[in-house]
């Protein structure tokens, strides 16, 4: 049963998944680096195995306005894609990649479209990682962004998950800029039956 | 007015007498649902992500398994069914993307409770449901009053 595998996840396993969210951020945040022609860290990604119930709250306060990018991954082993960012680093980033003064509040479809455009080539270089570690074809889905509380929209990203699990795997990493102050979550959500298939193919019998 | 407000978690259900009050944040595509008895003035909140529970899962995740849940609590702290009027917020679509059919949830989540409560007989007495903002939703017990807060649409009274 997925639910199980979600409840009974061993170290070696968690430290597979680990694995595979350090190699994916680390292509990612390399790539992130490379289009913005800066040093852009990133936290030591976490894989954690909550209740739905706490799910909400794992970025903070749950009804803080930000700005979520989501993505559906589609093949061997679906998964959905969030990139959450507070209003101060979607105004940095989206002003950096756009050369001009840009307001949270106000917000542009040529913002928008520049916000999605970052993370879609962040999922994509996490993506060719994991696709290279598991033999898989994943591929991504168009970008779509939502502005909103944090709660909402992270609610709204596992309801996937939920249909199969009262608990969800979250492998996030945290993307920093120091000198520009662009912090956001990148989280890779598998959804439950996936679980299973991404360890099998990293050679565990489950 | 002392009350402390208890938070209503996703995928889960409280109920209080007055004055208590219940709060739930951040509800994009799910559902919050009160239930109140104006006469005995016990109340109740349940926050559901999905409509069917289909494999035996966590009952307050779903509306079909969750809302009968939540009335059992309710009659065992002294509400009547008969009393009980509903007001509900949420089911909105968060994203636009439309070419998956989990993400027009919100508006069957919607639909899932109204059906519900009809067949509870359970007046629906207010909402706030639908469109494309997230919602937090405050319950007080004294009086059954809903207020659903968003940052789009600010303040609204149920």
């Amino acid at each position: 049963m997925s639910e199980d595998i979600l409840e009974s996840l061993d170290d070696m396993a968690r430290d597979a998944l680990k694995e595979i969210g350090n190699i994916g951020a680390g292509n990612a945040a390399t790539a992130f680096a490379q289009f913005l022609d800066r040093k852009i860290d990133m936290t030591v990604p976490s894989v954690n195995i909550i209740p739905l119930a706490e799910a909400q709250e794992i970025t903070g306060d749950s009804s803080q306005l930000v700005a979520g990018v989501m993505l559906k991954v589609m093949g061997e082993a679906p998964a959905t894609i969030l990139f959450l960012l507070p209003p101060e680093s979607v105004e940095n980033l989206v002003g950096m990649v756009a050369d001009k003064e840009v307001s949270f509040e106000e917000l542009d479809e040529v913002d928008i479209s520049a916000l999605e455009e970052i993370v879609n080539i962040l999922s994509g270089s996490y993506l060719n990682a994991l696709n290279r570690m598991t033999g898989f074809n994943l591929v991504q889905s168009v970008p779509d962004c939502a502005v909103d509380m944090a709660g909402a929209i992270l609610s709204t990203s596992l309801i996937p998950v939920g249909k199969t699990s009262d608990y969800t795997l979250l492998i996030d990493t945290q993307f920093i800029d120091q000198g520009e102050k662009i912090e956001g979550y990148f989280m890779l959500i598998p959804h439950a039956d996936s679980l299973q298939k991404i360890l099998n193919e990293l050679g565990f019998d489950l | 007015m002392s009350a402390d407000e208890i938070k209503i978690r996703m995928a889960e259900y409280g109920v209080v007498e007055a004055p208590g009050r219940l709060v739930t944040i951040g509800l994009g595509s799910c559902v919050g649902i009160t239930l109140y008895d104006p006469r005995s003035r016990v109340g109740g909140m349940i926050h559901v992500m999905l409509p069917e529970n289909k494999k035996g899962l966590k009952p307050a995740k779903y509306a079909d398994t969750g809302l009968p849940l939540l009335v059992d609590e309710l009659e065992d702290e002294g509400a009547k069914r008969s009393r009980l009027v509903a007001k509900i917020a949420g089911g909105a679509a968060m994203f636009s993307i439309s070419d998956n059919s989990s993400l027009n949830v919100g508006e069957r989540n919607v639909e899932k409770v109204r059906q519900i409560l009809n067949d509870m007989d359970v007046e629906i007495a207010g909402e706030d449901v639908g469109e494309d903002y997230g919602r937090t939703m405050k319950f007080s017990a004294e009086d059954g009053e809903v207020v659903v807060s968003s940052h789009k649409k600010g303040e609204i009274t149920l």
